[in-house]
């Protein structure tokens, strides 16, 4: 009983080193990768964060979740090397990357574009502009706009059942802030639900249900609802890939962003980041719900 | 062996006094967080107001709706239960052979062993379909399919406590109905029911308070809008299920926003709290006493 004891004691060790010396003998690149910034795009980063551990099991790559405007504070101070964002990097963070000498690098990375959802059974609904959106999710309407005739004239005098995102969601500051404006917020009478299922399966069995989520949330149930078009003033556009990527279904879509510290680009393991991002983008992007861009954009933003 | 003795006495004195320490400490947080809510929302403003909309730009903080949804939830359930539970006591202890009741009556109470995130389902999945192909018009979320299978879920709760009751009686009273020439009915309904209605009493009240506290069936089919309405075909929030939402969102600690669920705990807490008492005091007060 003993030797056995011993023996497999030996045979572990054994197997120890052997692994050690496996790990040495290719050449794994090591250090830390510090990322923050937006919720929207935390699923992708991490994503090929992930999949960057496979091939690097050495480099330690941290992805955080502060915000847009938290991950810019962070990128400026150059506390992070790579700050995730759900929009253009603003002036007054630039001037303040610019007073610590910040030089950076904006790569996009995928779009992201939001679905107005209807039930299938729904015969009225043909689309909706931003006013009617407008109407139907400001603050203002709480409590007050409360029936289908009361967005358009000859839509049926019948409650609607609104459900969307909470407020934790980054898809739910997008929505408000592109149809009810900066700041304002949306009602709060409505469905609020974090788990896009509970919004899916509310829709799905509400023939007076409306809402809005992600658009590749809506792909994964196609067969349960109906995609309604938004005319933002130049006519009806229904998202697809093509018009969420060529940026005509405004204003409901919109490029998301990685920034990247230019001096820390010198660090290899960044630099070896960076490309697996653009290079895997693409596939990942898809696989948690996003959109990707043309794979030319890609190549573009590889050559940067 | 004295020391022995002592040792385990105090032992039981902990166990006790760890029960009761647990819920001094609960109510302590539930009231100490609520106080720094109602000291920036009134308590008028959150019994009058009908909106309830704490996490969204326009604010109100009534929690009417909440309440609403949570009594016409359990409004429904007990609709269910009560003549339903009632009547199997009834048959239970009244008709059915002793045999047929030893089997029946540990499967009832099954039900009350089911998880209620599988009652959530079943209401979801399976009651609101079948409703909709009666009532086209009802939202897949709604009170009523949630309400149903909370009735559903309580039966054993009234139905098995109300045989107690009911079995409780003397054999005396029954057996002098009998010789009275009453029938089985009118002996069941007009001298068991109301010798035992203390105890039947008390156990749709204990079926009520935790119809009330019920939080997955109505979080998962009952919706999360708060609404005030009597109408059970459209999407309710109601107290607990609110709770869960901002539990699962990510309010910072601390906030107004996030004081609001103790303040809709403690409401809840208060409703539990009369009804139990409520059925205490029924117990002690109106129990028949024929001994």
């Amino acid at each position: 009983m003993k030797n056995l004891y011993i023996l497999a004691m030996i045979l572990i060790l054994a197997s120890c080193s052997e692994s050690k010396v496996e790990k040495n003998s290719t050449n794994y690149l090591s250090g830390d990768i510090k990322i923050d910034g937006s919720s929207t795009v935390y699923p992708i980063t991490e994503a090929i964060a992930e999949e960057f551990r496979k091939i690097q099991p050495k480099v330690r790559v941290t992805v955080g979740v502060s915000g847009t405007g938290g991950g810019f504070k962070k990128f400026s101070r150059g506390d992070i090397d790579i700050s995730d964002a759900s929009r253009p990097i603003k002036e007054k963070e630039a001037l303040a990357c610019d007073e610590n000498n910040i030089d950076y690098l904006e790569l996009s990375v995928a779009y992201d574009g939001l679905a107005v959802i209807v039930n299938p059974e729904n015969y009225w609904v043909d689309y909706f502009t931003v006013e009617e959106l407008s109407k139907i999710w400001h603050p203002d309407a709480q409590d007050k706009i409360l029936f289908w005739d009361q967005v358009r004239e000859g839509w049926p005098h019948e409650e609607m059942h609104l459900f969307g995102p909470g407020t934790a969601s980054g898809t739910y500051d997008y929505f408000s802030e592109a149809i009810c404006g900066k700041k304002v917020g949306t009602r709060g009478d409505f469905t609020a639900s974090e788990d896009d299922h509970v919004l899916v399966q509310g829709i799905s069995t509400d023939k007076f249900g409306l809402g809005f989520f992600g658009l590749a949330y809506y792909e994964e149930n196609k067969e349960k609802l109906k995609l309604v078009g938004v005319d933002n003033g130049n006519g009806i556009v229904q998202p697809t890939l093509e018009t969420v990527s060529n940026g005509s279904y405004a204003p409901l879509s919109r490029p998301i962003f990685i920034y990247v510290n230019n001096s820390v680009k010198e660090r290899e393991e960044v630099n070896e980041f960076v490309s697996f991002y653009i290079n895997n983008a693409s596939k990942l992007v898809q696989d948690v719900g996003y959109i990707p861009l043309p794979s030319s954009e890609y190549e573009k933003q590889f050559v940067k | 062996m004295k020391n022995k003795e002592y040792f385990i006495e105090l032992l039981l004195k902990f166990s006790a006094l760890i029960t009761i320490l647990t819920t001094i400490s609960i109510l302590w947080v539930l009231l100490s967080e609520s106080f720094s809510f109602f000291k920036e929302v009134s308590l008028i403003e959150f019994f009058t107001d009908t909106q309830w909309t704490p996490l969204f730009a326009n604010k109100h903080f009534g929690i009417l709706p909440l309440i609403s949804g949570t009594l016409l939830t359990t409004l429904v359930a007990i609709l269910v239960a009560l003549p339903v539970g009632i009547t199997i006591a009834i048959y239970l202890s009244q008709y059915a052979p002793k045999r047929f009741k030893q089997v029946i009556k540990p499967l009832l109470e099954v039900l009350a062993a089911v998880p209620t995130v599988v009652y959530g389902f079943f209401a979801l999945m399976v009651v609101t379909p079948f409703l909709q192909n009666i009532i086209p018009s009802m939202s897949g979320f709604n009170s009523l399919s949630a309400g149903i299978v909370m009735g559903i879920m309580i039966i054993p709760f009234i139905s098995s406590l109300s045989e107690d009751a009911l079995s409780a009686v003397p054999k005396s009273l029954k057996e002098a109905s009998y010789a009275m020439g009453a029938t089985r009915f009118q002996t069941s309904f007009k001298v068991m029911v109301p010798a035992a209605s203390s105890g039947i009493i008390v156990s749709v009240i204990l079926a009520f308070s935790r119809a009330i506290g019920e939080t997955m069936i109505v979080a998962i089919a009952a919706g999360q809008q708060p609404r005030l309405t009597l109408n059970p075909l459209v999407p309710v929030e109601t107290i607990t299920a609110y709770i869960v939402q901002v539990c699962l969102g990510d309010v910072p600690h601390g906030s107004l926003e996030y004081k609001t669920i103790f303040a809709a705990g403690i409401t809840l807490f208060v409703f539990t709290f009369i009804l139990n008492n409520i059925s205490f005091w029924i117990r002690k007060r109106f129990r028949e006493q024929y001994e």
